[in-house]
């Protein structure tokens, strides 16, 4: 386990580590889709055109990654602001490492499949 | 100047940046601090937007522009979205200078990675903000 007050490969680390890889991901994503969005402006083919290929199956793939990988950083987010602010937060941070985890499988798991039950009807032929 | 280490399981070396003493301004308590509120406010709007967006009622699958002219006719969904530009591209570049300043050791690859992203910054939230103000649900 850890030793002294640095980093080594604990928990704590990990977090840190999938937090910062996490917050670089979305935000590169985030200045793509403003100017995915910006087509509005342009005209509705344009926009409609973009958004197309927002539907396909391999990035739709890709949209679960991202609100995972969205929903992982706001729930860390929320952990290092409870061991910030809570008292008891240095103490149970740990604990509440875990309890984040279990809520991001726990909501992950429908949201995985309504965001994705449209392309596997479609590519598996279960559409009625 | 002993050059020693320091006895104990783990020392920490000197920072590597030369920050002359004297000049102390509170910005780095202000973007801690800043980091925290506007997060607690993203979770809110981010996690809302991709629920509504990605999850609820076909998802993705029912975007067009005709979706979007109906939700921006709504101040609502505009103010929301205007929110969530400002917060999520000032929350994501003070992070990536965070980063910056972590990782790039020379201060010229330092201060032209910053350039870039305070240029790259802008540019995004000058073209969102315009594109919420000037929508024409009947352009085309």
């Amino acid at each position: 386990m850890s030793v002294g007050t640095l980093y080594r490969g604990g928990e704590g680390m990990w977090t840190w580590v999938l937090h910062r890889i996490t917050g670089v991901s979305v935000f590169f994503f985030l200045l793509v889709h403003v100017l995915d969005t910006a087509l509005v402006r342009v005209s509705p083919e344009a926009y409609d055109l973009v958004i197309a290929s927002y539907k396909t199956p391999i990035v739709n793939l890709l949209e679960v990654g991202l609100v995972g990988a969205v929903l992982y950083h706001a729930l860390n987010g929320l952990r290092v602001i409870l061991v910030d602010f809570w008292s008891k937060g240095p103490r149970l941070q740990r604990q509440m490492t875990w309890a984040i985890g279990a809520v991001w499988v726990v909501l992950m798991l429908p949201g995985t499949f309504f965001m994705l039950k449209h392309t596997v009807e479609n590519l598996f032929g279960s559409a009625a | 100047m002993s050059t020693t280490a320091q006895p104990g399981p783990v020392s920490i070396p000197a920072p590597r940046s030369s920050q002359r003493a004297g000049q102390r301004s509170n910005f780095e308590l202000y973007s801690w601090l800043f980091m925290r509120i506007s997060g607690v406010v993203l979770v809110f709007l981010v996690l809302g937007h991709l629920l509504i967006m990605n999850v609820l009622d076909g998802g993705v699958q029912r975007i067009n522009f005709a979706f979007v002219a109906g939700r921006w006719s709504s101040p609502f969904w505009q103010v929301w979205d205007l929110m969530m530009l400002w917060l999520a591209m000032l929350h994501g570049t003070n992070g990536m200078r965070t980063i910056i300043n972590d990782y790039a050791e020379r201060d010229q690859t330092r201060f032209w990675l910053k350039m870039l992203l305070y240029v790259a910054a802008g540019f995004t939230i000058l073209l969102g903000t315009l594109v919420i103000f000037t929508f024409d649900p009947n352009i085309g």
